[in-house]
């Protein structure tokens, strides 16, 4: 009989999120033809990954390569998960509530909430691993970033991909929580964690390069892990000085540790967050913001 | 306003009201500061943290010091950018949203005069968030400067913020003839005009056909020219300052322009179709 209401509760949320991917993807892309949007698509983030290929290229005089070139081609690729998942997770609750105002309704439905806004934020992901795929093709092909399909570890890619991308759909749900308490500062407190993570995660340079409690910060954020996991998937010879004394083994134990952890904390923080909203109110809110 | 009226008015009077049309228009910009202060953590926080990691990329390849102020500067400077294209740019389009636009154009005062008021308001609230930012970045990373012409760089930082508002002020008729693809057209204006400008790097490393091509952007010329004064031992600079002051200049006035061009453009566009006001389009 559990197992029953069990299977059924998950089929009821498998359609939910379905329906909310569709709706997401719809939302994201119905302003223009798909040729246009493709192009919109890739131009952003590839332009973000040429302001870094330049200023690597400016200081070192043309080379591309440098064993930081790697290091920082990859972390700014996959960077682009934690953003746009940030983003794509949080701004569900904001563009509900103040711009559709359809939330009261989706908030009563006798549906999962989780399901809906893990659901509304697929088209990000689908669109930004587009955007990845592209961007490592293109470091592969054109400017020598050392990933070859002989020396990639694809088990353990796979594995630490789909940790970390867990972990940094839970840091979004504390967000999207405390979303729902604040229409103003959505934006910001969006920008703010993904810039921690820019600064602090190890993303673009060895985290040895910050100052010393920045370094000890950066070991206690799981997507530092994440980001040193995938680095030694892809290039077995790109790690981080660091965590050099780290084998890969434990360096995906500590990012398993730490998203519990803070899945844990988010989960905790999405509650609290929402059982405030609605003791106040807030949840179908409009503050014309 | 009817020529007649005008006319039996005077001049002054019609300078007086447009003038007055600014500040109204200003004013909301100016006092917003005030009432929301959490802003100004935000708006300084946030350009920090992508700034203080490119620093950190360019120690990381032990990159010769100036460039650390040449981030500094640039990340700086993003915040008129972003206050250009959102503010500027897509601000019609969202007064046309919010049921604003009417208003705006059934005033007996002149559009730019309306545009304008934006500007200044913008360009006062984004002063202060991008002199927090250099600031708390300079404190934090001790960079130093050696002034070579203060009048030079007053000079290029001036007529570049007058170049790009009035670009900004060119685009926002622009954005409403796009409709809805404002949202779009401002986000796919960010990254690349990053690169294109030189906001993290000298510009003539990119070549001298796209550095002049990007010269177009007014901040281009204007980070360039700044940077060449700030640190004038570095010998990074694309053209020499004095030209890139005359280019803004020429540039301030092309602009401007176009704006009003292109607001009467549009105006008379909303006259013939009668859709100017229509929303969710």
């Amino acid at each position: 009989m559990a197992v029953e209401r069990m299977k059924e509760m998950l089929a009821r949320n498998f359609v939910t999120f379905k329906t909310a991917a569709w709706l997401g993807w719809q939302m994201d892309s119905n302003w223009a033809d798909p040729l246009l949007f493709l192009a919109y698509t890739i131009v952003k983030p590839i332009s973000a990954t040429f302001i870094l290929v330049m200023m690597y290229v400016v200081v070192s005089g043309g080379s591309t390569s440098g064993p930081l070139f790697g290091f920082m081609y990859v972390g700014n690729a996959f960077y682009m998960y934690i953003f746009q998942i940030l983003f794509g997770v949080t701004w569900v609750i904001h563009d509900d509530r103040e711009h559709f105002q359809t939330i009261r309704y989706i908030y009563i439905a006798p549906s999962s909430f989780y399901a809906y806004v893990l659901g509304r934020s697929m088209s990000k992901l689908i669109l930004t691993t587009v955007s990845v795929v592209i961007i490592l093709a293109f470091g592969i092909l054109f400017l020598g970033v050392p990933i070859g399909l002989g020396t990639v570890n694809i088990a353990m890619f796979l594995a630490v991909f789909f940790i970390g991308l867990a972990a940094i759909v839970v840091f979004g749900l504390a967000l999207a929580g405390i979303s729902f308490l604040t229409a103003e500062h959505g934006m910001g407190m969006n920008e703010g964690l993904a810039g921690i993570f820019y600064l602090f995660a190890g993303v673009l340079y060895p985290i040895g390069t910050l100052p010393a409690w920045g370094a000890a910060f950066s070991k206690i954020i799981p997507l530092t892990y994440w980001l040193e996991g995938i680095r030694r998937s892809l290039i077995p010879t790109s790690t981080d000085p660091s965590m050099a004394a780290y084998s890969s083994s434990f360096v995906v134990y500590l990012m398993i540790v730490s998203t519990v952890i803070f899945f844990i904390l988010s989960i905790g923080i999405f509650k609290g967050a929402e059982h405030l909203a609605r003791k106040q109110g807030k949840v179908d809110m409009l503050t014309s913001y | 306003m009817s020529g007649a009226l005008a006319q039996e008015r005077g001049i002054g009077y019609i300078v007086l009201k447009n003038l007055r049309a600014m500040k109204g228009r200003a004013y909301p910009r100016i006092i917003g500061m005030n009432r929301e202060p959490s802003w100004l953590f935000f708006d300084t926080l946030m350009p920090i943290l992508s700034i203080a990691a490119f620093v950190y990329i360019y120690k990381a390849m032990n990159a010769p010091p100036q460039y650390i102020g040449y981030v500094i500067i640039g990340g700086a400077m993003t915040a008129y950018w972003m206050n250009v294209l959102w503010s500027m740019a897509a601000q019609l389009y969202w007064e046309k949203e919010m049921g604003n636009l009417q208003l705006y154009m059934i005033a007996p005062v002149s559009r730019m005069s309306i545009m304008a008021g934006m500007a200044v308001g913008g360009i006062f609230s984004t002063t202060i968030r991008a002199v927090s930012t250099i600031v708390v970045g300079v404190m934090i990373f001790n960079v130093e400067f050696s002034l070579a012409s203060p009048v030079l760089l007053t000079g290029i930082f001036v007529f570049t913020l007058i170049a790009l508002y009035g670009m900004g002020m060119m685009f926002a008729s622009l954005y409403m003839l796009w409709g809805r693809e404002a949202w779009h057209i401002s986000e796919v204006l960010t990254e690349p005009i990053y690169l294109l400008s030189g906001f993290y790097f000298p510009v003539k490393y990119l070549g001298t056909g796209v550095a002049t091509i990007a010269a177009l952007i007014p901040l281009t010329l204007g980070l360039d020219g700044m940077r060449q004064l700030l640190f004038p031992y570095a010998g990074d600079g694309f053209i020499p300052a004095t030209y890139e002051l005359v280019v803004l200049v020429m540039l301030s006035v092309a602009f401007l322009f176009l704006a009003r061009y292109f607001l009467n453009y549009m105006e008379n566009l909303a006259k013939k179709e009668g859709r100017l006001t229509l929303r969710w389009q």
